[in-house]
């Protein structure tokens, strides 16, 4: 397997690597001097962190990664190409055959299914045949046939303007566009290669903006997202100022005091995560803030990162100041680009502005940040996942214990926090966690975003305090069309439970949600109305979590596929057994994935599902 | 448990002890013990997949969960180590149904023919793989290689997916049937840092569609593979086969009964690897070497382990 780069791949790839510095990492033969040195060693393992960025410029650059180009990236950071192989297979959005320079991605997810993507993918392929997967399913891609080819895409976290897409266009000047609100015409225009709207991400709907009760939205689409000046006239670094004078411990301190529960999913206490950081020996330690939010229905950290990048930054630095750690990523997914744009501005600004680098603010911390993109993997998000991708491995969850705190990225102690939960700091260290904690109640403190999005006639990112009861979220948010009714609410996405309408006076809390046998998630609130076919929906999240399960652990690589299996036998009527014989064989599967799964993902999978069938009653009938 | 070899230099400092209880009864283990290893002090066996004393556990195949009281969702005892006042219980409700339900999915994707010992759990678990419907049809060759990350078709109501694909038989000396591969991750780590140094293989593709894959997903000898077999000597069903011995089973005369082991030293270089040689019917089938051995742990090269034949030769005499 010698095939070369071409010297155009080769650029794209020193681009992101830096030029070679010997023949030991992939530069030209020169003297016999060259090889009176040696390459090896920690530090040069340690270069593998470079893989994704070095894989993604090759696939931004050819639209595909090609087998010189993978041959040039793995002498370039001396990686085994079989271990570089299992890593570009692993990813959605790195593709190892050539495609066409334009690639479309169509969301068909659960959020964007019903509210056009379907039809938007039927005149696809009606238009322009099936997507272009693979030939081994029978839909080889015609590289003759035209500049562009679609595929069909899982949550591309733009609920809130559905249906949306993704286009990429592969070249020396690579292009990423988020669509939304996309219509048929839209796609014919993309189709025929013409140029593209703005990104959608830009202009979110923002349906409480200018409104006094906002916290981690208040400067959102109000503030230049793109001015540093902009951010500290509407008291931007305060909190990193007030930090300085608590002290870390002080810092850590108010954390505590204010109870912010992270706001990824888990909701682990926040002071909790950074006291027990602050305490480890080891070092260097690292901060990790995971964008890779893909969960099914979420687009609230998507907002923040482009409304409020410098939150982000800032929020991040008090972590590093807090914790002692020196070093932060931000792992942004690959369907975010205007995302990772405006937070790789946003920290370029602060390090200019000396808010980064070996003396933060004059405060006598060093602390730098890094943008890592993702490349179409929803496990990423799971925080172990998310380090081994940093790392250039594939991103496969680690058993836990050990816990990141301990044992996170490169194998020590890290600080890994959702976006939003990582934006929250900033009010708490600036007005104290005991104001914090003064809105709410119990454990759920603070205010929290919500992702309204689904049948709702204002779909968008509502900011409450968690005591909102979800009748009131949804009626915020303009309730379902006139002439319809409520048929049932997944809250907290696809790795969550449906509630049912007779459960909406439930306020939003975690400690109500819990009695409810629900979860908050990560915020999702999708409505689904009487028109909506539940069936369908539920059959698209059993092949989400298909789709996106790693493969590492059987009971969620076999289970999710025989999960998916049954209910498409219950959907056609072609059950073995009675229908309650699948319902308990179903049953068996989930307990065994909730139980036997090493990570998040497969602990989940059948969550929705069971909701489905006990709560909404779904998918009851036996073979006809 | 007494380790067959001993992997790495013993601590000088002595290891502190922790007390818990397994299935009610008190054990205690030095810490750092794995719960798998404490149970098998009391004479508790825990049943085993991916797990290979020599080797880095690598918890995939989630057989051995054990459920320890406190604790959210079960954990891996070849991995999870023991901690104080620990609760546990290795064959409670929610270890034999999730232990039954891993059988049962492993058994419906995969060809277990020639894992005896699985068959054998599937027996005692009551795991009956039949529930997810006749497997599907076997797939056309490279169907994994080429599957994208992300993306598969819709199930077929009548069937249960499966792994199938043909034999990869690409070299004379082994063969990579897929369809018995269980992703136990033991041949990545044997040719990777635990063993070989290699890299030649690897874990690609996603979720269903992961699969061991050479660089590229090339043929073996296109590839970085220098044949040591080590990955055959530590898969556990039979995917990775050597060549002979996938003959001799296409021919219906592999007979492991009638089969007898000869132990002695291999011929070719100074290391002295102790060779184990498989005779059936007074002709060598199979070389190996005993996983307890200290020197190789299993391990042997191209040499040893397929470089057997001249002794039986009978041209050029």
């Amino acid at each position: 397997m010698d095939t070369r780069a071409s010297s155009e791949e080769q650029l794209a790839v020193d681009r992101v690597l830096g030029a070679p510095r010997s023949p030991w990492d992939g530069g030209a033969r020169g003297s016999h001097r060259d090889y009176h040195t040696a390459s090896g060693g920690a530090a040069r393992r340690a270069e593998r962190t470079m893989l994704l960025p070095a894989l993604r410029a090759l696939q931004e650059h050819a639209g595909w990664v090609s087998e010189g180009g993978l041959n040039y990236v793995c002498e370039r950071l001396d990686v085994p190409p079989a271990e570089a192989w299992g890593v570009v297979t692993f990813y959605a959005l790195l593709s190892t055959s050539p495609r066409p320079t334009r690639m479309l991605h169509v969301c068909d997810d659960i959020g964007c299914r019903q509210r056009g993507g379907l039809a938007l993918c039927a005149a696809l392929r009606a238009s322009h045949g099936e997507p272009a997967v693979h030939e081994a399913q029978g839909h080889a891609v015609d590289l003759a046939a035209g500049q562009a080819a679609w595929m069909t895409s899982p949550c591309l976290g733009l609920c809130d303007q559905a249906p949306a897409a993704l286009v990429t266009d592969a070249g020396p000047e690579p292009v990423e566009r988020l669509l939304g609100r996309v219509s048929a015409s839209a796609v014919r225009d993309v189709m025929a290669g013409r140029a593209l709207l703005p990104d959608a991400s830009a202009s979110p709907a923002r349906p409480q903006q200018g409104s006094a009760e906002l916290v981690l939205l208040a400067r959102a689409g109000t503030v230049d997202p793109l001015s540093l000046d902009a951010y500290r006239a509407a008291g931007g670094y305060a909190a990193l100022a007030r930090a300085a004078q608590l002290g870390p411990q002080g810092v850590v301190t108010e954390l505590v005091v204010s109870k912010l529960a992270g706001r990824g999913g888990a909701a682990f206490p926040t002071g909790k995560k950074w006291e027990a950081v602050a305490a480890q020996q080891a070092t260097p330690k690292y901060v990790v803030c995971n964008a890779d939010e893909s969960e099914p229905g979420t687009f609230k950290d998507r907002v923040l990162l482009t409304d409020d990048p410098f939150a982000i930054v800032e929020a991040m630095t008090i972590a590093g100041f807090a914790t002692g750690a020196t070093q932060g990523y931000v792992y942004i997914r690959g369907e975010y680009p205007l995302a990772a744009e405006r937070v790789a501005q946003a920290i370029e600004a602060a390090r200019r502005a000396q808010l980064l680098g070996a003396n933060v603010g004059g405060h006598g911390f060093a602390f730098d940040i890094e943008v890592r993109r993702g490349a179409g993997a929803y496990i990423c998000g799971e925080e172990t996942a998310l380090f081994e991708s940093i790392a250039g491995r594939r991103g496969e969850p680690r058993n836990k214990p050990p816990f990141p705190v301990q044992v996170g990225l490169f194998g020590k102690p890290t600080v890994a926090n959702n976006v939003e939960t990582l934006v929250n700091v900033l009010p708490i260290v600036r007005h104290g966690g005991a104001a914090y904690a003064s809105v709410g109640s119990g454990i759920s403190t603070g205010t929290r975003l919500w992702c309204l999005s689904g049948a709702v006639q204002q779909p968008g990112v509502y900011e409450t305090p968690m005591t909102i009861t979800l009748a009131a979220l949804i009626a915020r948010a303009g309730g379902v069309a006139p002439g319809r009714t409520l048929r049932a609410v997944l809250l907290g996405g696809a790795a969550s439970t449906f509630v049912t309408p007779d459960q909406l006076e439930m306020p939003l809390t975690f400690e109500a949600a819990r009695a409810a046998g629900a979860s908050l998630g990560s915020g999702v609130v999708m409505v689904f109305d009487d028109t909506d076919d539940l069936e369908d929906h539920l059959l698209r999240i059993a092949a989400f979590f298909r789709d996106e399960s790693c493969g590492q652990c059987v009971p969620c690589r076999v289970g999710t596929v025989r999960q998916e299996e049954a209910l498409h036998r219950l959907k056609h009527r072609r059950t073995i057994g009675s229908a309650a014989d699948e319902h308990a064989l179903l049953a068996e599967i989930g307990a065994a994935m909730k139980d036997g799964s090493i990570c998040g993902l497969g602990q989940t999978a059948y969550a929705a599902v069971e909701s489905a069938i006990k709560s909404l009653g779904l998918f009851s009938a036996s073979r006809a | 448990m007494t380790p067959l070899v001993q992997l790495t230099r013993p601590s000088r400092a002595p290891k502190a002890t922790v007390a818990c209880t397994i299935n009610g009864q008190s054990v205690q283990v030095s810490e750092g013990t794995s719960i798998l290893a404490a149970a098998a002090t009391i004479g508790v066996t825990i049943p085993t997949l991916c797990w290979l004393e020599t080797l880095t556990p690598v918890n995939a195949c989630r057989l051995c969960v054990a459920e320890v009281k406190g604790a959210r969702v079960l954990a891996p005892a070849c991995n999870r180590a023991v901690e104080s006042g620990m609760e546990i219980l290795t064959d409670s409700p929610r270890v034999h149904l999730t232990r039954k339900l891993v059988l049962e999915l492993l058994a419906s994707s995969v060809d277990l023919s020639c894992a005896p010992e699985l068959t054998a759990l599937m027996d005692a678990y009551g795991a009956r793989p039949e529930r997810f419907g006749p497997p599907a049809p076997a797939n056309a060759a490279g169907t994994k290689q080429h599957a994208v990350a992300g993306h598969h078709a819709p199930p077929d109501p009548a069937f249960a997916a499966t792994t199938s694909e043909p034999p990869t038989v690409d070299n004379e000396l082994y063969v990579r049937d897929y369809a018995k591969c269980v992703l136990c991750y033991k041949c990545v780590e044997a040719c990777g840092t635990d063993h070989q140094n290699t890299f030649a293989i690897a874990v690609a593709g996603r979720g269903f569609d992961a699969h061991i894959s050479t660089e590229l997903g090339a043929p073996l000898p296109d590839s970085a593979c220098v044949y040591c077999g080590n990955c055959i000597a530590v898969c556990p069903t039979g995917a990775l086969m050597a060549k002979r011995e996938f003959d001799l089973r296409a021919e219906g005369r592999w007979q492991p009964e009638a089969q007898h082991a000869a132990d002695t030293i291999c011929p070719y270089c100074g290391v002295g690897c102790t060779l184990t040689l498989h005779v059936q019917d007074g002709e060598i089938v199979k070389a190996t070497s005993p996983m307890d051995n200290a020197i190789t742990m299993g391990n042997l090269c191209i040499k040893g382990r397929f470089g057997w034949r001249f002794v039986q030769s009978t041209t050029g005499r």
